[in-house]
């Protein structure tokens, strides 16, 4: 009679892990986690978004031949905030991939005018200017330090989707797709613009 | 006997194939103390001087700021290198992540303020910039390190000094806490005390008191779960004292690439 006992008492942490070992808590959780480091990108490209419109402002001033550069950053920036992704279009790489394209596409158009940017001595002093550019630099780091952990998160999610014993949950209980992970698609699209203090 | 051994060694086997796995991934000095001079810029005096300058923004505020000069970024940019340099050690406090890193490389010639998550409005990518600019790099381009490290700290240090009132306010509540602590730890032992008595004394009493042989054999298990509690619980607070033995370690904070980086 003890043993039966002794069997039952067994039977529920034998029970706990191996569901968790199937996968029906690690999925769930590894997708949140996946979502909450999508959340990160996002907001440091809202960020660098919102820096935007000071930065040229305060360009304009001093550097009105750059006209047309600063109207293509204009142009880049209103079309990378008007691209998003929800959490749920994750799977989706059609929908990552558009985003990918505006998101370099406002990053190379800030890196010309950075450059173009070079010409004006007077501006390069300008503290606005400085600080607008230390916060740029920043801003680039971390997105490339969130996209980073996106990735990891994403590396994490599809190994479990797709490995034993946890795609048994994650096939059978959850119906969970792989997410799209960013990838480089362009040369040198992962390099933050060059911000060079020329100290 | 035999296979359960083997099984043990297969574990250990794949065990130190996945830590060296990750160690490979990529290689990052000790944390040694609250100044960590791996590339030899600063003489023992000095550092010191720092420790306890940094030693004292951590008493006063709860921020920790480690300086790291490094030998070499190992081919990573600075920026790269210095937000997993301030994940693996954990500078800051786990809740607020209000952790700061120095780091300073010399033979690459770069230099950075890496702020964790919590401190990036306080210690933001511009006013890093400009304690680069104005306190570290002069100084840097004159070959003078150890001048060029404390005068940054000591600008971070004033950014990170809490207004007056946060400050008393903090002061108070860290009282409360130890005494808390206290008061919680006696009545730790108070239960601890009663356990034994319960569980060892008791018994122990009554069976000698009744003598009966079926009472004693029925509590038995419960006679030799005692001290197997109690060594438990030791093991658990020698641990404890073993961290606040002086030594220095990061409370577990994060980083996301605040800051910023300077070269000279």
């Amino acid at each position: 009679m003890s043993h039966t006992r002794f069997s039952y008492v067994l039977l529920a942490p034998v029970a706990v892990i191996s569901l968790s070992g199937c996968g029906i808590n690690s999925v769930p959780a590894a997708e949140e986690s996946v979502k909450a480091k999508w959340a990160d990108v996002q907001n440091q490209y809202q960020r660098r978004a919102d820096l935007v419109p000071n930065l040229v402002a305060v360009v304009k001033g001093y550097a009105k031949q750059e006209q047309d550069t600063l109207t293509k950053v204009t142009e880049a920036r209103a079309k990378a905030t008007s691209v998003q992704v929800s959490a749920n279009d994750l799977q989706d790489p059609q929908k990552m991939a558009a985003f990918q394209a505006a998101q370099n596409e406002l990053g190379q158009s800030l890196g010309r005018l950075l450059v173009s940017v070079e010409a004006y001595p007077d501006l390069k002093s300008n503290e606005n200017f400085l600080a607008l550019q230390s916060q740029l630099e920043g801003t680039e780091n971390r997105i490339a330090v969130a996209r980073r952990d996106y990735n990891e998160a994403v590396r994490d999610y599809n190994t479990r989707i797709r490995t034993f014993p946890e795609m048994i949950g994650a096939k059978l209980v959850h119906g969970a797709q792989p997410m799209t992970p960013f990838e480089a698609t362009t040369a040198g699209a992962e390099e933050a613009p060059k911000v060079d203090f020329g100290g | 006997m035999r296979t359960s051994m083997t099984l043990y060694r297969l574990f250990l086997f794949f065990a130190l194939l996945c830590l060296s796995a990750t160690a490979h991934a990529q290689s990052f000095p000790k944390l040694t103390g609250r100044v960590v001079d791996n590339a030899n810029l600063l003489d023992p005096a000095q550092e010191q001087a720092l420790t306890a300058k940094l030693q004292a923004i951590e008493d006063e505020s709860g921020r920790q700021v480690v300086i790291a000069t490094l030998p070499d970024l190992q081919g990573y940019d600075i920026a790269d290198y210095g937000y997993q340099l301030g994940r693996t050690w954990g500078i800051g406090q786990k809740e607020q992540n209000d952790g700061a890193l120095l780091i300073v490389a010399p033979n690459e010639r770069k230099v950075r303020i890496e702020v964790g998550y919590g401190l990036e409005g306080i210690l933001t990518d511009a006013m890093s910039s400009i304690i680069i600019q104005r306190a570290i790099l002069p100084r840097f381009k004159a070959n003078d390190y150890p001048g060029g490290i404390a005068a940054g700290i000591d600008e971070i240090g004033n950014l990170l000094a809490l207004p007056p009132d946060e400050a008393r306010a903090r002061a108070v509540a860290a009282e409360q806490q130890a005494e808390e602590r206290q008061s919680s730890g006696n009545s730790f032992m108070l239960i601890f005390w009663l356990f034994i008595l319960l569980f060892l004394v008791l018994p122990i009493m009554l069976g000698s008191a009744f003598g009966g042989r079926k009472y004693r054999r029925g509590r038995g298990p419960v006679v030799i779960w005692g001290p197997g509690l109690g060594g438990g619980w030791g093991s658990g607070s020698s641990g404890g004292s073993s961290w606040g033995g002086g030594g220095f370690s990061g409370g577990g904070g994060s980083f996301g690439g605040g800051g910023a980086s300077g070269g000279w």
